[in-house]
């Protein structure tokens, strides 16, 4: 079957990670990181961050598992 | 150079799909579904390039120019959660079930599920109705892209004609295989050429730090959020990705995977190619903010045009063309294809000509519906005024609002036909509603919150469907153990 089994943890690091994307502490920051502004910097991270949390919930959940 | 470059370029997209049609096993379910053998790494690119328009790269730039860094956030970060989980939530569970049960289109699943040929129907007449003004707005905005990079020199419908004409080739000849094939070649040459143009221009601007110093003194709320972006806009604008769970073109593209494995790359990459794709087109238009100051309104959707002709050689104009060029065209290839699916499959096979329709008929049928679908958009798209683009919003929130109902089909056994026929119908009264309400003001938000319609939108349809389930007659336990209990 692929029918999608995501067990709590992995619903609440989903939801933590929709929530982060609202950055409200850097609003106004005009700093600069990694050679680019803070506000920006930070959402490139946040892509990485998703395709990560992607691959181990890929794994933990089984998605993608039997060739039908 | 610019001419040459775009015609090479088209030659090349020609090319491939030359041959892919020598593949094509003239059977109904090769022609639209490449005969379910799309591995990961064209799944990706197919999925990718079909999502991504020239919006990801003219118009991103051209918002980024007005509204600084935090269109990023808004309009690319966003997807890069919100899509993925999609893909893994519905994906490979659609595939299976569209493998088991032979369906080629969305209606078919949903007709099935429920066992109701009336929310057939109405699905129909609604995912038509939110793809054509998709497919117009690709036409036309290929024209209006090469009329601007070669500063008027071919006008508008040189353009659409000429990208039509190629899509209409390459579609008609290799089918879904073809249409992936030149997905995936279309989609690398985009993602490659921001970059290449990102890295060139700011080269020549002294380095990404020296430019940025430039916009810094100009206009330095361009490298904050600031007023730019409201901070409900930001949160409410995480609903608009949704649209993916119930567009018809990325459904077709995800029952073309080989096996549910294939899945694994698109969903883990996903986020990656986003921000490969729109760092470049962001940075580039916040910096034109600093290189060509004074542009007013849509007329920044050409700042990349103007950088590139302030700091880079022409024949990266040529090059940008024929990213634009690829950035449309791997978008209106499955749209078209997934529109001549369903008036094949919906209407001619399931109200005409049912098992009687020969795979050599189907075909043909599939071909003849192509022309039929480009050649309206095209001339819908020479007709219509710019305006049309408003259209392209207000496409991904009609979708978007319509995704609890396969979220039901799949992971509710209580949901019924009643649920969906009221979840798609409050969907359609305020999709005509709101439209009617922004046509006016293209930055319309609810009461001036801030707050998307569409995420109005979402919570409605996903109350209606709840409410209309539970109050109409619990579905047969057969049909439910067919969608739940692995067929039994």
């Amino acid at each position: 079957m692929s029918r999608i089994r995501l067990r709590w943890p992995a619903w609440t690091a989903v939801a933590a990670l929709y929530l982060l994307h609202n950055d409200l502490w850097l609003w106004d920051d005009p700093r600069r990181l990694l050679g680019l502004p803070v506000g920006l910097t930070y959402h490139v991270l946040y892509c990485v961050a998703a395709a990560a949390l992607m691959a181990l919930l890929v794994r933990r959940s089984g998605g993608g598992e039997g060739s039908g | 150079m610019t001419l040459t470059v775009i015609v090479v370029y088209l030659l090349l997209v020609l090319a491939i799909g030359g041959l892919s049609q020598r593949l094509l096993r003239r059977t109904g379910e090769d022609y639209f579904l490449a005969t379910r053998s799309i591995g990961s790494f064209i799944l990706l690119m197919s999925l990718f390039g079909t999502h991504m328009t020239a919006f990801a790269l003219l118009g991103a730039s051209g918002e980024a120019y007005h509204r600084g860094i935090g269109v990023f956030a808004l309009m690319a970060s966003s997807s890069a959660l919100v899509v993925p989980v999609l893909f893994l939530l519905l994906g490979p569970r659609l595939w299976e079930l569209g493998k088991r049960y032979g369906y080629l289109t969305q209606v078919q699943f949903f007709r099935d599920r429920w066992g109701s040929d009336g929310l057939g129907l109405l699905l129909f007449g609604v995912l038509t109705a939110l793809l054509v003004p998709y497919l117009v707005i690709g036409v036309k905005g290929g024209g209006v892209t090469l009329a601007e990079i070669t500063d008027g020199r071919f006008p508008e419908a040189v353009g659409s004609i000429a990208m039509c004409a190629v899509v209409l080739t390459y579609v008609t000849a290799g089918g879904l295989r073809g249409t992936a094939w030149a997905n995936t070649f279309q989609t690398l040459v985009f993602m490659t050429l921001g970059a290449a143009t990102f890295f060139l221009i700011t080269d020549r601007l002294g380095g990404l730090s020296a430019a940025l110093d430039r916009v810094a003194e100009v206009d330095p709320n361009l490298l904050v959020r600031g007023e730019r972006i409201g901070k409900l806009e930001l949160l409410s604008y995480t609903v608009i990705p949704m649209s993916v769970g119930m567009f018809p073109h990325i459904f077709m593209h995800w029952l073309t995977a080989r096996d549910a494995r294939a899945f694994r790359l698109p969903i883990v990459a996903y986020p990656i190619c986003i921000a490969i794709v729109w760092i470049p087109s962001v940075l580039l238009g916040v910096l034109g903010a600093a290189e060509a100051p004074g542009l007013q309104g849509p007329a920044a959707n050409s700042i990349l045009v103007k950088m590139i002709s302030l700091h880079a050689p022409e024949v990266l104009a040529g090059l940008l063309a024929a990213g634009v060029f690829a950035a449309v065209m791997s978008s209106l290839d499955s749209q078209a294809l997934a529109a001549s699916t369903m008036f094949t499959q919906d209407v001619v096979r399931h109200y005409g000509l049912h098992d009687e329709m020969s795979d050599r008929l189907q075909v043909l049928l599939g071909r003849l519906f192509v022309v039929g679908i480009l050649a309206v958009s095209l001339v819908v798209a020479l007709t219509a005024d710019r305006s049309i683009f408003r259209m392209g919003v207000w496409s991904f929130s009609g979708f978007a609002a319509l995704t609890p109902v396969v979220f039901a089909a799949l992971y509710w056994r209580r949901s019924t036909a009643g649920g969906a026929f009221a979840a798609v119908s409050v969907t359609a009264v305020l999709w005509i509603w709101y439209v009617a309400r922004s046509w006016s003001d293209p930055g319309y938000t609810v009461f001036g919150s801030g707050l998307k319609p569409a995420a109005v939108m979402l919570l409605a349809s996903a109350a209606a469907m709840v409410v209309g389930s539970l109050a109409t007659p619990a579905p047969d336990p057969r049909r439910v153990a067919r969608f739940f209990d692995d067929g039994r």
